[in-house]
């Protein structure tokens, strides 16, 4: 662990993405008390103050009612970060479980699973998520049930491939021959091998979960007003583009932020770790 | 029965045990109508080229897959295809490169509890112990649980395997090119080690090997296989001394003796064993 945090502050770009990454996540989760107008995240109309330009105290300017953008922007993380771990938590397990039990059983086991995650990625994701969210509410809950829908079967590849090698190796007839059950050799043998991959792409995964949660809601199938979230944001912004610059710019800003950070850290991690993603 | 033939009732036998191999219309004979058998606290030797079903048989004694016809016998009784716990235990396997028999990511205690805990050996608080206790029999010391396998060198990852072999309380030890991945010198102590293994817990040991020197060395029978048939069976100093078949011959002029300080270590490895 000490290893991989000193190399990790050796490389400008891994330094640069863990700064990002930690400026997210600590907006994110210090957003009541960072933010200027910790009201502003819910339905509050201030018509006196409406679309104005970044000016003091509004440093990003302010929304069509009149609220500030700054504040809206750190509460939209705290709801992207979350959507993001939520979407993983579920996904990842889902995933890793489908692959081990493909990769290490193989026969028909290894023939259904693999063809019903065929199935899954053939589908383009976000019209797969615009089906899951159209078919429900757009809500955050089916926000999250239709991302993680799409997300779960590249893990099951991820860890199906590498379960296909790391099944050849010695170590797993050994645990054979000593009649270890295969729950252990899948979780306890072949899992802790797939580890570093799977971080390295968690790692990559929660900066496309809050872009892709993004494209939903700039689509209107995402998070519902008055929560503030990036997408809706933007989306909202680009129609009074060029004069009230600000409405897009700002999220967008917030948007490449985010992603551009999880990808320097995970492309870090990718080296260090040393994982097949 | 005399007391003489309970000593020599064979521990494990063969019989008439073959394997075909079926891909797709192809069929590839690895193992011909093979009879075999070695007793108890014996160690057998299966030598041959690559491809002449020396490994073939392992995995069939070791219940990986079932021969096409014949059985196995252990102390008499008949193995099955599919293998309860207590059966396995009794056949453990040495495989040739410990760098990959051992898992990378479990520490070597771990790796050598899991036996312990598989067959329940011994309660819990005293499983440390035991894995303590294993390390220390394959000459390496107790605190080597904490390490992982890429902390240790060649000859102790295949001693770290050996005593993971040993945790199971085998009668039988499949032993498959042991040495093979080891420099020379490392070789002869890892040999040593297996032979006073043998003596102290009377283990039987199927060894195969396909380097006569080494087989010379630490075996006590011999059998040979050629293009998946045993051309030959007997004792280490008459297969030596006087070689029946033509293929054991050619096996024997083949042994490879490059420099002169292997040479001289070929020669004493090559002396017989001296008398436990």
């Amino acid at each position: 662990m000490r290893r991989v945090m000193w190399i990790l502050l050796s490389n400008p770009l891994s330094v640069i993405g863990l700064l990002l990454v930690g400026t997210v996540i600590f907006s994110a989760v210090f957003a009541d008390f960072i933010a200027p107008f910790p009201s502003h995240r819910g339905a509050v109309v201030d018509f006196s103050n409406f679309n104005q330009p970044p000016h003091w105290p509004n440093i990003f300017g302010t929304d069509l009612v009149g609220r500030d953008l700054f504040s809206r922007i750190l509460f939209a993380y705290r709801i992207s970060l979350m959507l993001g771990v939520v979407v993983l938590a579920i996904a990842v397990p889902i995933g890793v479980t489908v692959g081990l039990a493909a990769g290490y059983l193989g026969g028909w086991v290894e023939f259904a699973l693999m063809r019903l995650t065929d199935v899954f990625l053939s589908i383009p994701p976000l019209v797969l998520a615009m089906s899951v969210m159209g078919l429900l509410e757009p809500t955050l809950t089916n926000g999250m049930l239709a991302v993680t829908t799409m997300w779960w079967p590249w893990y099951a590849r991820l860890v199906y491939n590498i379960t296909r090698s790391e099944s050849q190796e010695g170590y797993v007839l050994a645990a054979e021959i000593i009649g270890a059950s295969r729950l252990h050799i899948m979780f306890r043998e072949i899992l802790p091998n797939c580890v570093p991959s799977i971080v390295t792409k968690m790692t990559l995964d929660l900066g496309f979960v809050i872009l892709i949660a993004s494209s939903l809601s700039f689509l209107g199938l995402g998070v519902q007003a008055p929560t503030p979230d990036l997408g809706s944001m933007v989306a909202e912004g680009g129609n009074y583009l060029p004069d009230s610059w600000w409405l897009t710019v700002f999220p967008s800003l917030a948007i490449l932020i985010a992603v551009f950070g999880f990808n320097l850290l995970g492309d870090a991690l990718r080296q260090i770790l040393g994982g097949d993603t | 029965m005399s007391r003489s033939e309970i000593m020599n009732a064979p521990v494990l036998e063969a019989r008439n045990v073959s394997k075909t191999f079926v891909t797709g219309s192809h069929e590839v004979k690895a193992l011909d109508t093979l009879n075999l058998s070695a007793s108890k606290g014996e160690c057998l030797a299966i030598v041959g080229e690559s491809g002449s079903g020396k490994t073939t048989f392992a995995n069939m004694l070791l219940g990986i897959y079932p021969p096409t016809t014949g059985e196995f016998f252990l102390d008499g009784m008949l193995l099955p295809a599919r293998r309860n716990l207590v059966l396995r235990r009794t056949i453990q396997l040495v495989q040739q490169n410990p760098l990959s028999s051992l898992n990378p990511r479990r520490t070597v205690g771990a790796s050598l509890r899991l036996a312990l805990d598989v067959h329940s050996i011994g309660d819990r608080p005293g499983r440390s112990l035991r894995v303590g206790a294993l390390l220390e029999e394959v000459g390496l010391p107790a605190e080597y649980a904490q390490r992982y396998p890429s902390a240790l060198s060649g000859g102790q990852r295949q001693r770290i395997a050996i005593a993971r072999a040993l945790a199971c309380e085998p009668e039988i030890l499949v032993l498959d090119e042991p040495t093979s991945a080891l420099d020379v010198l490392v070789q002869a102590r890892v040999l040593r080690l297996l032979d006073e293994l043998r003596h102290r817990r009377n283990l039987t040991y199927v060894f195969i090997s396909h380097d006569l020197a080494v087989v010379r060395n630490i075996a006590d029978c011999v059998a040979v296989f050629e293009r998946g048939k045993l051309v030959e069976q007997a004792r280490t100093q008459n297969l030596f001394s006087n070689p029946a078949h033509a293929y054991t011959r050619s096996l024997i002029s083949a042994i490879p003796i490059v420099t002169d300080e292997e040479d001289e270590l070929r020669r004493t490895m090559m002396e017989p064993r001296h008398a436990h």
